[in-house]
């Protein structure tokens, strides 16, 4: 992990997803061992905006910045410095435990994972086990270890305790910890209680409203889309 | 940077290996669909030496096509497309290292079966060697374009149609330099001009189709 101070921002940020407007005017600022949980009913935009941190999504307003640099501008540098783990696993039933790790580091451009990181979940047992016989659970758990077997700053975590047992999600608040201790940043996306001590709690419902009314108005005076954002089709 | 792409290419390899006859389902296309040809025309010798250049490029064609739709839809659909996305190697590399792999669990299996199946449809011994070079060539350039129509209908369920009509005009030139080329060293006309053409498109799309296919990815994954 890189030493130093660090500072990830977002300023009115602002998402439309297939023409539906989701969130907007969203702001944040993450410093050195920062930590963000965002909350929300579903189709709040939680998982559009962990799209946009991790750049796979452009916020169609708003800027980001870390340490005021735009990571649209260096997008190399900011996957380096960034894990995601999203809804999928990304693991297939053919390859053992030890091989997803062996993988994930060198996709990540490292040699091999870092050493002993099974424990922290309590995969070891499972080190030579291929990805078919792993539960729900297991699968999960092998998936957040890609955290663990590569350094990088910025974690964008995505319901990270879905299908998680009591211990395992006891386990995963430890990485968390341990991470922020050492300078790492979290953004986790949840309905369920994970402790991030110190953490900014954003309610993505509270961003919703904005744009609705922002663009409802112009829309209803040009005959198209309804002031609620849905297409106006017409008589069948 | 070289580490991400032989780590990507090393891991296809190794998912092919484990998949069992899955991963073979072109190559087993090829041999079935080349095998009916004597049944269905008879076995008239004069007749399949006749047409056994344009029947195994044109088995070797579709056995690609059928190939296509697995190149990045296992990867899209378990979420390795986004940790991959997510390492420093660029989205191009990381196309052509799929290409890469998609060459070397298709194409070069069905060289390896063209041999044997040119012997069954009674080829002509002189238009050996020049057909291994235009499949050499040629196989390459369909896993390039094949590319492009597979991360393009990658979000899709049931793609197959989709992809061969996005693929199959970019295919038909290939078919008919190819098979023009075997023909030219069976009929003593030489194959030299169209055996360069193929080279000169393989090189043409080696440098296009990862881009074009990169950039349907990336919409892929937002």
């Amino acid at each position: 992990m890189s030493d130093g101070e660090k500072r990830f921002e977002a300023e009115n940020v602002a998402c439309i997803r297939g023409e539906r407007p989701v969130f907007s005017g969203l702001s944040f600022s993450l410093a050195t061992g920062g930590g963000l949980i965002l909350r929300g009913p579903n189709g709040s935009g939680k998982s559009s905006l962990l799209r946009i941190l991790a750049g796979f999504l452009k916020p169609v307003g708003g800027n980001l910045g870390w340490n005021d640099v735009d990571p649209q501008e260096a997008p190399e540098i900011h996957r380096a410095r960034t894990h995601y783990v999203g809804h999928m696993e990304a693991i297939k039933p053919t390859l053992t435990v030890n091989e997803h790790l062996a993988f994930w580091a060198r996709a990540k451009g490292f040699k091999r994972p870092a050493d002993n990181i099974l424990q922290a979940l309590d995969l070891d047992p499972l080190a030579d086990v291929p990805g078919r016989f792993l539960s729900a659970g297991q699968k999960r758990r092998l998936s957040l270890t890609r955290l663990l077997a590569t350094p990088a700053d910025l974690w964008l975590l995505d319901e990270p305790s879905v299908t998680l047992d009591v211990q395992s999600t006891a386990r995963l608040e430890d990485m968390l910890a341990a991470h922020r201790a050492s300078g790492g940043m979290a953004i986790v996306a949840t309905h369920a209680d994970i402790a991030l001590p110190g953490a900014e709690v954003i309610d993505m419902a509270g961003y919703r409203i904005a744009i609705d009314t922002l663009l409802g108005a112009p829309q209803k005076a040009a005959g198209g889309p309804t002031a609620a954002g849905e297409p106006d089709y017409g008589e069948w | 940077m070289v580490t991400a792409f032989f780590n990507l290419v090393g891991r296809d390899l190794r998912l092919a290996l484990r998949g069992g006859i899955g991963s073979l389902v072109a190559m087993v296309f090829f041999v079935i669909a080349a095998t009916l040809f004597p049944l269905g025309v008879g076995p008239e010798s004069a007749l399949l030496e006749r047409i056994a250049p344009g029947v195994l490029w044109v088995c070797a064609l579709l056995a690609t096509m059928l190939s296509l739709g697995r190149m990045f839809q296992d990867d899209y659909d378990d979420g390795s497309l986004e940790v991959i996305a997510l390492g420093p190697l660029p989205l191009e590399m990381v196309v052509l290292a799929k290409i890469l792999a998609h060459w070397l669990t298709t194409g070069l299996p069905l060289i390896i079966a063209a041999p044997a199946l040119a012997i069954l449809l009674n080829m002509s011994t002189q238009g050996f060697a020049v057909l291994i070079i235009s499949l050499l060539l040629g196989t390459p350039i369909l896993s390039l374009i094949g590319s492009v129509g597979a991360a393009l209908t990658v979000g899709l369920k049931r793609d197959g149609v989709l992809i061969s009509l996005l693929v199959l005009p970019l295919y038909v030139p290939v078919l008919i330099f190819a098979v023009g080329a075997v023909e030219g060293a069976i009929f003593g006309l030489g194959a030299q001009a169209n055996l360069l053409i193929l080279a000169g498109g393989f090189l043409f799309f080696l440098v296009l189709t990862p881009w074009a296919s990169a950039a349907a990815l990336r919409m892929a994954l937002e």
